[in-house]
């Protein structure tokens, strides 16, 4: 499962996009979006997911249940 | 402790003068002044001179833009909801226009063209700018690299402050102001509810710790290399409103050149936890009542508007509107030089004259009043004079003035967004109420109606001093008002309190 940005909720602040270790954050029609399949959940970098960190609106930053889990060897 | 940072040197790091001794009620002398030239060591005083935020006289004359170029934050404050611009540094329900670095430098020689005497750049958000540091420092850069007159200024939480500070140097920043809404971590839990620091979200008195920390090292950091740091606080009732005496002791202690207790801006719809939870806001005598207690400690700041992140033009006017993204383009890049030194030399030839004036037309004071103080509201747009008609009016600016001496001490908007289309009727009920704790009012005209309204609510309305110069004309005012008082014709109006108004200036 990689994360996801809830879009009506993202503020845009941009935050997220320095703190992702995979570069996996980028702006997109003036909300900010998550490459999936960049996503690692942080594992194996951080213990939690630095999106959902550094978010400042509850529940902006969520697991997208319909990508596979990230299989990290750690 | 004191004693050390007083070896600092008087030029930089200086702690203020001492205040009045408290006995005898503390009313012999200037406390509970805001920060008055005369206050402020020599050195310290020149770099602020030109400076809104930082002098209170400078800021009837000079203008201030403020670029939104730092949008995200590292900390949660209760009374922010950051779906909106920060609420301390700006308004609450207002979204500022951000601007990439190289917009905001664009922005910047486009006002400073058409605003002579805008004297000072600062970013203030909308979220904080050291958790922005590539696009704040970008931007002061560039700023720099056009208008090398202009003063640089931050505002910070302080928590990636101590990391930052080296670049602070080198760019010539030479205001920082750091937001302590407390020093004791317990106090903090309850205004901060989480950080972002060193890859984790940190919640509860942890945070707290940190951030009080973070924010101490920070402030002591940039006093050690010369950089003027002035400490805001927001007032929020039942949790720092005492403890904020201790707060502007310590920050003097510290090297703090200047300290802005501000209202907290606290209503349902902001969406802020404070907001929901129906934490209220403090009335204008309890802001007044904490920043008197403060006297003697860190110089006072009482003319602050709580601008907006993207906030342009003289405080308590907002002419963003005039200079968004779509009007600049445009708007001449580069400012003449030449136009903004003639400009700014006017002004301080008029403050030359005005401080001349002042001291050669000062009536006495009459010293048979001695327990008769009063609160007077002046309608200004700037150049400190007495020249807005009451019914145009966004703000009054409140002065308190007894035996002693005239003294700032504050200002209360009449602006609010949306009251455009309120009827007059409601206008002026606001206007009134806002004015509650005033004994009069002085404008360069005011109509019968307002007039007779006014005086039902027992203010006096005063328009023979339209044009005069503020301190002049209060004395004037206050003259007459003492003896009537002792005399037994008027009834001395005290006691009183007045709502601050909550909510986001109106673009001009």
């Amino acid at each position: 499962m990689a994360y996801k940005i809830v879009g009506s909720q993202c503020s845009a602040c941009a935050a997220c996009e320095p703190e992702c270790p995979n570069n996996a954050i980028r702006e997109k029609n003036g909300t900010y979006v998550i490459k999936a399949e960049k996503c690692t959940e942080c594992i194996g970098y951080f213990d939690d997911p630095q999106c959902v960190a550094v978010c400042p609106v509850e529940d902006t930053c969520v697991v997208d249940s319909s990508y596979p889990r990230y299989q990290a060897q750690v | 402790m004191r004693d050390a940072k007083l070896e600092r040197g008087p030029g930089e790091a200086a702690v203020l003068r001492e205040g009045p001794v408290a006995g005898g009620g503390c009313k012999a002398s200037r406390c509970g002044s805001s920060a008055r030239e005369d206050e402020l060591p020599d050195a310290i005083r020149e770099k602020v001179r030109r400076h809104p935020c930082y002098s209170e006289e400078a800021h009837h004359h000079y203008a201030r833009m403020h670029v939104a170029v730092a949008p995200a934050c590292n900390i949660q404050c209760n009374y922010c909801n950051r779906k909106f611009d920060c609420a301390n540094e700006s308004r609450p329900g207002v979204v500022s226009e951000r601007l990439s670095p190289a917009q905001a430098v664009a922005k910047v020689a486009a006002v400073a063209g058409a605003i002579a005497q805008m004297s000072v750049v600062g970013i203030a958000g909308p979220g904080d700018p050291l958790a922005n540091p590539e696009k704040t420092f970008a931007t002061l850069r560039g700023v720099a690299a056009i208008l090398p007159d202009v003063h640089l200024c931050l505002s910070t939480n302080g928590l990636a402050l101590p990391d930052h500070v080296d670049e602070i140097i080198r760019l010539n920043v030479h205001h920082v102001t750091i937001t302590i809404n407390a020093i004791d971590p317990q106090v903090a839990s309850r205004i901060y509810p989480w950080i972002f620091y060193d890859h984790r979200r940190i919640r509860g008195l942890e945070a707290a710790e940190i951030l009080c920390a973070r924010q101490m090292e920070g402030l002591r950091m940039l006093v050690a290399r010369g950089v003027l740091c002035k400490v805001n606080s927001v007032l929020i009732p039942g949790v720092n409103e005492d403890h904020l005496v201790q707060v502007n002791r310590v920050v003097k202690a510290e090297g703090a050149f200047l300290h802005n207790i501000m209202p907290l801006i606290s209503a349902p719809e902001h969406g802020t936890a404070f907001g929901l939870s129906g934490q209220r806001a403090p009335t204008a005598q309890e802001l007044k009542a904490v920043q008197d207690r403060c006297a003697g400690g860190a110089a006072l700041m009482r003319h602050c508007r709580q601008c907006r992140a993207d906030a342009v033009g003289l405080l308590g006017e907002d002419r963003a509107a005039e200079f968004t993204l779509q009007k600049i383009a445009s708007i001449p890049v580069q400012p003449d030089h030449a136009v903004r030194r003639a400009a700014q030399a006017r002004i301080e030839e008029t403050r030359r004259e005005d401080a001349r004036a002042r001291h050669a037309q000062e009536p006495p004071l009459p010293m048979a009043a001695p327990g008769v103080r009063a609160q007077v509201a002046v309608a200004t747009s700037g150049a400190g004079r007495i020249n807005v008609h009451f019914g145009r009016a966004r703000e009054f600016q409140i002065y308190e003035v007894d035996a002693q001496g005239v003294r700032f001490a504050g200002h209360r908007r009449v602006d609010l967004k949306g009251e455009d289309a309120m009827a007059d009727e409601e206008r002026l009920h606001a206007a009134v109420c806002s004015l509650n704790d005033c004994a009069a009012v002085l404008a360069a005209r005011i109509g019968a109606y307002p007039r007779e309204r006014l005086a039902a609510a027992g203010i006096e309305a005063v328009e023979r001093f339209a044009e005069g110069l503020i301190h002049v004309s209060i004395r004037g005012w206050f003259h007459d008002y003492a003896g009537r008082v002792e005399r037994g014709e008027t009834v001395h109006r005290t006691g009183q309190d007045a709502p601050l108004r909550q909510g986001a200036y109106v673009v001009a």
